[in-house]
C-alpha cells in the first residue's frame, strides 16, 4: 500500500446520528447509508431508530446545472482528441495539442462566468455564497490547467517560457484592467488616488508601455519631476525583451539585458530618482530588488507573481529545469513562515518542478470533482508525458482516473450518454465497465430502451442486447402487448422467449377463435423460423388465410404437414384435425387419397396417446365431446377417402 | 453553414419546433418551442432567436437564441407540436396529452388542457400504474390526434374533455409518429416497418391501407407528408434509411436512400420549399438533402464535406407510367437523372440529434449533448 496523503475528512451526514450504529453499502458513485440494531442483545423497541436509507454521492459536482454545460463541451473535445491521435507528428501535433488544450480551457472560463454571474443574480446570500466558492474552484483549475499547458503541453525553452508565464499572471489576475478604465477615465488621472498603485501592478506585470504612458501623464501634470519621469520611461522602453518575430539569439538577449540592468543600477546608486519615492521603488523594482518586491507583497497577491515578476527583472531567461529554485525560494520569500501553504500552493509547486504525478494527485486531494484530473491526465497522456507511471491496481493513472470520471456520470440520472464514450477510450477496463454499467440504465420508454440498445449494438455487447430485449418484452408480455413481444424476442434472437410467446398468441386464439395483431403474425417473414412455436404460429396463420382466401388445396397440404413435419404441439392436434373437418365436407374433393391416408394416420397415433382421464366430471364430459368429433372426422375421411379414390381412378383412367 | 449557433442548456433535448408564423405574414421565424427528456425534472420551454438579444448586459450577441419562460411538464417530452399561435401540445411519456397556453404579456406558460390517461396498457400487471408513454402527435385545429405504445389512436378536440375517438389495439406494436395525409385520414408508422393510413370516418379498428417495407421489418420511427404532394411522404428508420412513398400505389417505398448510420429520428420536408429535406439521426448528424431539379451541373453526384457515407438509390417499384407533370423530384427514381446533394449541417458530430425543425430560412435542432442549434441562414 502506498503512504496516506493526509488525513481524510470527515463528511457529516446531516440527519444521520453517528453515535448510533451504522450500516453501509457502496454502489459505483454513491453509497448507502442507514441505521441499524444489527446484533444487538437488547429489543431495539425502546430506541426508535431513524426510520430513512440516506443516499449518498461521491462526486457532487455532477450535479450542478452550469457544471452540465461543462461535462457536455469537453465530453466534445475529448472526443475530438482522442481521434487526432497518431497520424500527427512533430510540431502539428504539439499544435494541435496546445489548441485541444486552450478548448478545454475557454470551456471553463466560460463556465466561471456564468457561475459569476449567477452568484451575483442569487436572491440569498447561502446559495450566492456556494456559488462563489464555485466560482474559485473553477478559477483555480483555469490556473493549474494553464500553468501545466505552459510547462508541459507547450514545453516552452528559455526565453520565451517567460513570456507564456507573464501572459499567464495577466490572465488571471485581472483587477488592473477595471483599475485602469477607473484611473484613465478620471479627470485628472496623476492625481487619482490609485494611480501609484496602478502604475506599480502594471510593473510588476512587464507591462511596461502602458506603465510608461501613465508615467508621461503623471510628467506632464507635475513639471518638477517630468525629468525623472522620462528618465525611468526611457528605461522601460529601452528594457531588452524576447519579442516572437525576433531572430536575436538568448546570448545577445543576455548581453543586451545585463547593460541595461547595469544601467537602471547606476541610476539608483547616482540617487537619481531621490526626490520621488514612488519611481525610486519603481526603479527597485526593475531591478529585480526582492525587498523592494516583497513591499509591494499587497499588490503582487500571491507568490507565484511574486514569482513570474523577480524573474523577469532578475532571470528573464530562466531555464526551465531552474524554475523550481526560484519557485521554491518565492513560496518561503512570500510567506515568510507567517502562513503555511494551500493546497494549491503546492499543487504549482509540483507543476514548477515538474512532477506531473505529484500534480495530479494533489488535484485529486483538493478537488470535489473527477472532470479535471480525468481530462489532464488524458490530454498529458496524449503528449506522451505518462508512459512511465503504473498504479499497482487497476490499469494506468489515466485509464483509472478516466473510469472514475465515467462512472460518476453514470451515477446521474442524463448524464449517462457522455458516460460511454469515455469508457471507449478505457482500452484495458473500459469494456467491461461499460456492460456493467449499461445494465443498470433504467429504461423508461421504448425510446431510451433504443438509445441504450443502439450503444450496446454498436459494440456487438451481444449479452446486454439480449438482456435488455427480454427486459423489453417480459414488459410488453405483462401489458398485454403480445405483438410487441413478439417483435423484441425476435430482435433478441431469443427463441426460448419466442416460443413462449407464441403459446400466449396460441392460448388467445383457442380461448377466442380469432387471431389477434394480424399485422405483425402474417408479416413474420424470415424471423418465422427463429423457433418451432413461432413457425408453426406463422404456418397455422396462413393455414387459416388459405382458407379465407378459398385456396382449398394449398389449405389441405399446409395443414397435413404441420403434423406430419411434427411441428405443431400436441396439445394442438386435435383442434388441426377438427380444423380438417370442413376441409373433409367440401363439394370437391380436397385432399387426395394419400392425404387421406396421411390423416388417418395421424388421428391414430392422435387417440392413442391420448392421456386417460381417471377422474369423472366436467373433463369427462370435454372428452366425450371431443370423443364424439374424432367419431365424426373417422367418418369424414372414410367418405372422403373413397370420394377421393373413384376421382383419382376416373382420372387416371380417362 | 458558418452561421450555426450552438448553446448549451443543461438539459437533453428531445424536440424542437418553430412556432407558426402568422398566415399572410412576412416576418420570419423567431420562437421557438423546446422539450427535454430523461432529466430529473423535464421542462417544456420557449426560446426567442429575436435580435433583443442585443440588448442583453450578460454578453448575449447577436443570433444567440435566449430563453423566454418555462414550464415543469410530468415526464419525458416525447413529441411537441404548436396547435397555433399561442398553445403548444406536448405528448408525455406517462401517456398524458397537455395543452399550454403561452401568455406573450408576461411571457409564462400555464396548462390549458390535459387528458391525463389518453395511452395506457390494460396488461395484469402493469408495473407504471397502466400508463403507456405516448409517441407521437399531430395537430390541424381543432382536432389533436395521438398515437402511443400501446398501439392506440386518439383523436381529441382541443375543446372537448374527452376523445372524440379512440381506436384501441390499432396497430399490435408500438406506433411512432403519426402525420396527417388528407383532412379526415392520417399516417402512422410503427416499429415492424409498417406504414398505416386511418380513415376517421370508418368504423372499426382497421385501417384501410397498409404499407410495408420488404423483409427485415425495419422499424420507422418519424414520418413527414410533402407540403403540396399529398401523396408523397417520406419516412425514416432504424437503420438510418430514408424511404419516400407514394402512397397512391404499391405497397412498398419507391425508393429507399442509404442516409445515416443509425435510427433516423425525424424527416421534415421544407414546408415552403419542398425539394429540400432535412433529416436528423442517432449517429449525430443533420443532413441537408436538395432534390431540387433547378441546381447546375456538379461535379460529383453528391458533396458532403468530406464526410465518408455512401449513397444509393434503387428503384423498387419500376412503374413510370405515371404523368410526367406529376412526378415529384422525390419519386424519379433514375439515380443516374437525380441530382440530390446532401449536407452535414453540424460542424462536428455529436451524441444523437434528437429533433429539428424548419421554417422559412432557419433551421433549429436539439440534441443529447444538451445543445440547440439554431441557423437563420438555411439557403445562403
Amino acid at each position: 500500500m502506498e503512504e496516506l496523503d493526509g488525513e481524510p475528512t470527515v463528511t457529516l451526514i446531516p440527519g444521520v446520528n453517528s453515535k448510533k450504529q451504522m450500516c453501509f453499502d457502496w454502489g459505483p458513485g454513491e453509497m448507502l447509508v442507514c441505521e441499524t440494531s444489527f446484533n444487538k442483545k437488547e429489543k431495539s423497541e425502546t430506541e426508535p431508530g431513524c426510520p430513512f436509507i440516506y443516499i449518498i454521492r461521491k462526486d457532487i459536482d455532477v450535479y450542478s446545472q452550469i457544471l452540465r454545460k461543462l461535462f457536455n463541451e469537453s465530453h466534445g473535445i475529448f472526443v475530438g482528441l482522442q481521434r487526432i491521435e497518431e497520424e500527427l507528428t512533430g510540431k502539428s501535433r504539439k499544435a494541435q495539442l496546445v489548441r485541444v488544450s486552450k478548448n478545454y480551457r475557454s470551456v471553463i472560463r466560460a463556465c466561471m462566468e456564468e457561475m459569476h454571474q449567477v452568484a451575483i443574480a442569487a436572491k440569498d446570500p447561502a446559495s450566492g455564497l456556494q456559488f462563489s466558492s464555485q466560482v474559485s474552484i473553477l478559477s483555480a483549475m483555469e490556473l493549474i490547467w494553464n500553468l501545466c499547458e505552459i510547462l508541459f503541453i507547450e514545453v516552452a525553452p528559455a526565453g520565451p517560457l517567460l513570456l507564456h508565464l507573464l501572459d499567464w499572471v495577466r490572465l488571471h489576475v485581472c483587477e488592473v484592467d477595471s483599475l485602469l478604465a477607473d484611473v484613465l477615465g478620471s479627470e485628472n488621472p496623476s492625481k487619482h488616488e490609485s494611480f501609484w498603485k496602478l502604475v506599480t501592478i502594471l510593473v510588476l506585470q512587464g507591462r511596461l508601455d502602458e506603465a510608461r504612458q501613465m508615467l508621461s501623464k503623471e510628467a506632464d501634470a507635475s513639471p518638477a519631476s517630468a525629468g525623472m519621469c522620462r528618465i525611468l520611461g526611457d528605461l522601460m522602453r529601452t528594457m531588452p525583451v524576447l519579442s516572437p518575430g525576433n531572430t536575436q539569439t538568448l546570448t545577445e538577449l543576455e548581453l543586451k539585458w545585463q547593460h541595461w540592468h547595469e544601467e537602471c543600477e547606476r541610476h539608483l546608486q547616482d540617487s537619481t530618482f531621490a526626490a520621488s519615492p514612488h519611481l525610486e521603488s519603481l526603479c527597485k523594482i526593475m531591478l529585480g530588488d526582492e525587498a523592494a518586491l516583497l513591499e509591494q507583497k499587497e499588490l503582487l497577491n500571491n507568490w507565484y507573481h511574486f514569482l513570474v515578476t523577480r524573474l523577469l527583472y532578475s532571470h528573464p531567461t530562466v531555464k526551465p529545469i531552474d524554475l523550481h529554485l526560484y519557485a521554491q525560494s518565492s513560496l518561503d520569500l512570500f510567506l515568510g513562515g507567517e502562513s503555511s501553504p494551500e493546497p494549491l500552493d503546492n499543487i504549482l509547486l509540483a507543476a514548477f518542478e515538474f512532477d506531473i504525478h505529484q500534480v495530479i494527485k494533489e488535484c485529486s486531494i483538493a478537488l470535489s470533482n473527477w472532470w479535471f484530473v480525468a481530462h489532464l491526465t488524458d490530454l498529458l497522456d496524449h503528449c506522451k508525458l505518462l508512459q512511465s507511471h503504473n498504479l499497482y491496481f487497476g490499469s494506468n493513472m489515466r485509464e483509472f482516473l478516466l473510469l472514475e470520471y465515467a462512472s460518476g456520470l453514470f451515477a446521474h440520472h442524463s448524464l449517462w450518454q457522455l458516460g460511454v464514450d469515455y469508457f471507449d477510450y478505457c482500452p484495458e477496463l473500459g469494456r467491461v465497465s461499460l456492460e456493467l454499467h449499461i445494465e443498470r440504465i433504467p429504461l423508461s420508454t421504448e425510446q431510451k430502451a433504443l438509445k441504450v440498445l443502439r450503444i450496446c449494438e454498436q459494440r456487438q455487447m451481444t449479452e446486454q442486447v439480449r438482456s435488455i430485449c427480454k427486459i423489453l418484452a417480459m414488459k410488453a408480455v405483462r401489458n398485454n402487448r403480445l405483438g410487441s413481444a413478439l417483435s423484441w424476442s425476435i430482435r433478441a434472437k431469443d427463441a426460448a422467449f419466442a416460443t413462449l410467446v407464441s403459446d400466449r398468441f396460441l392460448k388467445d386464439y383457442c380461448e377466442r377463435g380469432s387471431f389477434s395483431d394480424l399485422d405483425l403474425i402474417d408479416n413474420l417473414g424470415p424471423a418465422m423460423m427463429l423457433s418451432d412455436r413461432l413457425t408453426f404460429l406463422g404456418k397455422y396463420r396462413e393455414f387459416h388465410r388459405f382458407y379465407g382466401e378459398k385456396r382449398l388445396t394449398d389449405a389441405a397440404s399446409l395443414l397435413l404437414s404441420l403434423m406430419t413435419s411434427q411441428i405443431a404441439p400436441r396439445s394442438f392436434w386435435v383442434i388441426l384435425l377438427i380444423d380438417a373437418l370442413p376441409l373433409l365436407e367440401e363439394k370437391e374433393v380436397v385432399f387426395s387419397a394419400e392425404q387421406t391416408y396421411e390423416l388417418m394416420r395421424c388421428l391414430e397415433d392422435f387417440a392413442s396417446r391420448r392421456p386417460v382421464w381417471r377422474e369423472p366430471g366436467v373433463q369427462r364430459l370435454q372428452e366425450d365431446v371431443e370423443n364424439t368429433k374424432l367419431e365424426m372426422l373417422r367418418l369424414a375421411l372414410a367418405r372422403n377417402l373413397g370420394r377421393a379414390i373413384i376421382k383419382e381412378g376416373s382420372l387416371e383412367g380417362s | 453553414m458558418e452561421d450555426i449557433y450552438a448553446k448549451f442548456v443543461s438539459q437533453k433535448i428531445s424536440k424542437t419546433r418553430w412556432r407558426p408564423v402568422p398566415p399572410g405574414s412576412l416576418q420570419t421565424a423567431d420562437t421557438f418551442a423546446v422539450g427535454s427528456w430523461d432529466n430529473e425534472e423535464n421542462y417544456v420551454s420557449l426560446w426567442s432567436i429575436g435580435d433583443f438579444g442585443n440588448l442583453d448586459s450578460d454578453g448575449g450577441f447577436e443570433g444567440d437564441h435566449q430563453l423566454l419562460c418555462d414550464i415543469r411538464h410530468h415526464g419525458d417530452v416525447m413529441d411537441l407540436q404548436f396547435f397555433d399561435q399561442e398553445r403548444i401540445v406536448a405528448a408525455s411519456s406517462t401517456g398524458c396529452v397537455t395543452v399550454f397556453l403561452h401568455h406573450p404579456n408576461n411571457q409564462t406558460l400555464s396548462v390549458s388542457q390535459q387528458w391525463t390517461a389518453a395511452h395506457y396498457h390494460t396488461g395484469p400487471g402493469s408495473p407504471s400504474c397502466g400508463s403507456a408513454p405516448c409517441t407521437g402527435i399531430v395537430c390541424s385545429n381543432p382536432e389533436i390526434v395521438t398515437v402511443g405504445e400501446d398501439g392506440r389512436i386518439n383523436l381529441f378536440r382541443v375543446d372537448h374533455k374527452e376523445a372524440v375517438r379512440t381506436i384501441d389495439n390499432a396497430d399490435s406494436s408500438t406506433l411512432h409518429a403519426v402525420t396527417f395525409l388528407r383532412t379526415p385520414e392520417i399516417l402512422t408508422v410503427n416499429s415492424i416497418g409498417q406504414l398505416k393510413i386511418w380513415d376517421f370516418r370508418k368504423q372499426g379498428n382497421e385501417p384501410s391501407q397498409i404499407l410495408s417495407l420488404t423483409g427485415d421489418r425495419v422499424p420507422l420511427h418519424c414520418v413527414d407528408r410533402h407540403p403540396n404532394q399529398q401523396h408523397v411522404v417520406a419516412t425514416g428508420g432504424q437503420d438510418g434509411m430514408l424511404s419516400i412513398w407514394d402512397v397512391r400505389q404499391g405497397t412498398m417505398p419507391v425508393s429507399l436512400l442509404k442516409a445515416h448510420e443509425a435510427e433516423m429520428w425525424e424527416v421534415h420536408f421544407h414546408p415552403s420549399n419542398p425539394d429540400h429535406l432535412f433529416t436528423c439521426s442517432e449517429d449525430g448528424s443533420l443532413w441537408h438533402w436538395d432534390a431540387s431539379t433547378d441546381v447546375p451541373e456538379k461535379s460529383s453526384l453528391f458533396n458532403q464535406g468530406g464526410r465518408n457515407s455512401s449513397f444509393l438509390s434503387h428503384s423498387i417499384s419500376s412503374q413510370t407510367n405515371v404523368h410526367q407533370s406529376l412526378i415529384s423530384s422525390w419519386l424519379s427514381t433514375d439515380p443516374a437523372k437525380d441530382r440530390i446533394e446532401i449536407t452535414s449541417l453540424l460542424p462536428s458530430r455529436t451524441l444523437s440529434v434528437n429533433s429539428l425543425d424548419v421554417l422559412g430560412p432557419c433551421l433549429v435542432c436539439g440534441t443529447d449533448s444538451e445543445a440547440i442549434y439554431v441557423t437563420r441562414q438555411l439557403f445562403s
